[in-house]
């Protein structure tokens, strides 16, 4: 299947100024790679502050990476400017679905004008906005769709909300979609109805999807790829499938053994936790970034940073013990 | 064993007044809590739960009243009387409540520890020195270092805030604590960290636990009981054993348990179509026929009764009986 999406080595830096010491750099991403094909999603896993958003949105070029390259089917898009951007129909091309149903829909607006929006900046006829608004609502299971045009975000529920916000995204008909935790503040009771229909709507679209996410859970559903993030880095990356069945990585498999199960033998134990909290970016860690809450982390860890190598087809892990973890010599959990 | 009953209530009924009518928040909700016990309210937003709990610290908004029943904490009934009765005797050193999001609604420019020991002063009347001492005490208890007591809310994280707010709780050794969606807002590493803390503060306090929760297997790691509640409705409540271990009895907790997202296992996770009723004009006979799987014609027309499948798992569902 064709590609994408594409980053080579992607860094993005920021300046932090620490009064009179003058300023440090936080590094939020540190050179991450990774690439989504036609048809498929990436999930990418960590906790807040990883880095896994503003992966999100120097993908859009939404944010300019400090280092590295971001390909758009094979064009190098890493350079281009602005307007480039949006002449080239890249913008077009590329959309984001946001986290919070409640404040990315405008409440004076009806549902029709906010997803025809798009359609407006881009200078569509308006027999074209209309027809391309009402598949999206389609598309999206608003139906029938006439009956929402003129309604306003607070007479929909949360799930209705976002698929307008999903509407809103598709409506220009992009190759490419950010789903920023797009289910996390949905009713339990919807969230695998909204997951399931991104899938659907992907396919029949044949879109690239990166889904961000701290619910790992959720991951394994839609996704054909999982990178997990810890500090702007990737710890592991590989079809979900593999990562989420034989995890390597001492920080994934603490990730994933966090994750409640309903189970009534729950109360009779404790949950086996990562201690303490993710450091300071702004002054990380030596060597891996993980050895300060690593239960197996040793000298080489606390000095030499990790790189990725792969040690099954496709998984990607970047740590020193993972030959180990694999043959069972050292058990994280 | 019977254990000592720290809670009661009775044939609560909590509305709200709006333009539209009256909303029936909580509607005939019957339960106890026994000492040392804890009670998972579950359920999804609109269910009613988080206004039970505000109704159980009297801390409703002015257009809600409280229509019908009664609440008593350790045999004392607690709606009827004062509001100042109620906050001389009762909040703080009985019943205290930990509010959905209120690590973000920390004061940015008091101490934290000086927060925590506000109830300590002006309630408990205590001098500021021995309210300082008890509240670097409590600090301690929920997993802090004691510094913590100088630091200011924007040099937590999260997590931090979220001990910080237990602790506020806490720190005049109520018996019942209330907790609305504790962890809902953190990431799932740091959540796991606070609910090993609640399971500490269970065994360590002694205290009973409400936790209200829209997600079944967090009850899981903390509730003896679950009740789970749909329109301002119990629709089923029983030990955790039953209701998870043996399987719900109630069609919605059962929707509500395929719904949950398992890392192992086949199949995807269900969902429930449709959306949660309008409490000001609920669907006739059972609220949740609407959206039921195995909806039959009496549904429709008749409220079930909470039907009494053994002594201790109620399950309103003409499913379950005649």
């Amino acid at each position: 299947m064709e590609e994408v999406i594409r980053l080579e080595n992607v860094k993005k830096y920021y300046e932090v100024r620490r009064g009179f010491l003058g300023s440090q750099s936080l590094k939020a991403l540190d050179g991450v790679s990774l690439n989504i094909k036609k048809k498929e999603t990436l999930a990418v896993v960590g906790e807040s502050g990883c880095g896994k958003s503003t992966l999100g949105r120097v993908s859009l070029r939404l944010l300019d990476a400090t280092d590295g390259r971001v390909f758009f089917k094979g064009q190098d898009i890493t350079m281009l400017s602005e307007k480039e951007l949006r002449d080239k129909s890249f913008r077009k091309k590329m959309q984001i679905v946001f986290q919070d149903p409640y404040s990315s829909l405008n409440p004076f607006m009806r549902i029709g004008n906010i997803i025809s929006e798009p359609l407006e900046i881009h200078g569509y006829a308006r027999e074209e906005t209309r027809e391309a608004v009402l598949k999206a609502l389609e598309d999206v299971k608003l139906v029938p769709p006439e009956d929402f045009l003129n309604r306003y975000p607070h007479e929909l529920s949360g799930g209705q909300r976002q698929r307008v916000n999903i509407a809103r995204a598709l409506v220009l008909g992009p190759e490419y979609i950010v789903a920023d935790e797009p289910v996390s503040m949905i009713d339990a009771s919807s969230r695998a109805e909204i997951l399931l229909l991104l899938k659907s709507i992907r396919d029949s679209r044949e879109m690239g999807v990166m889904y961000i996410t701290h619910d790992i859970a959720t991951a394994r559903y839609v996704s054909e790829k999982i990178a997990v993030m810890y500090m702007g880095e990737v710890a592991e990356t590989g079809p979900s499938s593999s990562v989420l069945r034989n995890p390597i990585h001492p920080y994934t498999i603490l990730l994933l053994n966090s994750v409640p199960e309903p189970n009534p033998a729950n109360r009779r134990t404790r949950r086996l936790v990562i201690k303490g909290e993710p450091p300071s970016p702004i002054n990380p860690p030596s060597g891996c970034k993980f050895h300060t809450r690593c239960p197996i982390a040793t000298e080489r860890c606390r000095t030499e940073r990790p790189s990725l190598v792969e040690y099954a087809p496709g998984q990607l892990v970047a740590c020193h013990r993972a030959e180990e973890v694999i043959k069972g010599s050292v058990t994280v959990a | 064993m019977s254990r000592e009953e720290a809670l009661r209530v009775e044939d609560l009924k909590v509305y709200y007044m709006t333009e539209k009518g009256y909303v029936r928040a909580v509607d005939e909700v019957s339960f106890n809590l026994s000492k040392g016990e804890s009670l998972a309210i579950v359920g999804e937003s609109g269910s009613g739960k988080s206004t039970l709990g505000m109704t159980l610290i009297r801390a409703l908004p002015k257009n809600a009243s409280i229509v019908s029943g009664r609440a008593y904490i350790f045999g004392d009934e607690i709606l009827s009387i004062s509001l100042q009765d109620f906050r001389r005797k009762f909040s703080w050193r009985l019943i205290s409540m930990v509010f959905q999001g209120a690590m973000n609604s920390l004061n940015p420019v008091l101490k934290v520890g000086d927060q925590v020991a506000e109830p300590l002063i002006y309630s408990g009347g205590l001098p500021k020195e021995e309210a300082r001492r008890r509240a670097t005490e409590t600090i301690e208890t929920v997993g802090l270092p004691r510094e913590f007591y100088n630091r200011y809310p924007h040099e937590l994280s999260g997590g931090m805030k979220q001990r910080i707010v237990i602790a506020m709780a806490l720190v005049m050794n109520p018996q019942i604590l209330i907790l609305d969606e504790p962890t809902s807002a953190l990431d799932v590493t740091i959540q796991a960290q606070i609910i090993n803390l609640i399971k500490d503060l269970i065994d360590k306090l002694g205290l009973s636990v409400i936790f209200i929760t829209h997600d079944l297997a967090l009850a899981s790691d903390i509730a003896d009981r679950i009740m789970v509640m749909y329109g301002g409705q119990i629709m089923e409540l029983g030990s955790t054993d039953r209701v998870l271990g043996e399987g719900p009895k109630h069609p919605y907790t059962e929707k509500l348990l395929s719904s949950i997202p398992r890392l192992r296992g086949e199949g995807m996770p269900d969902f429930i179509p449709g959306r949660p009723p309008d409490l000001s004009s609920p669907p006739p006979g059972c609220r949740f026929h609407p959206r039921c799987p195995y909806v039959f014609d009496r549904c429709m027309k008749e409220e079930p009764p909470l039907f009494n499948i053994n002594s201790t798992h109620l399950v309103k569902c003409w499913l379950r009986g005649d």
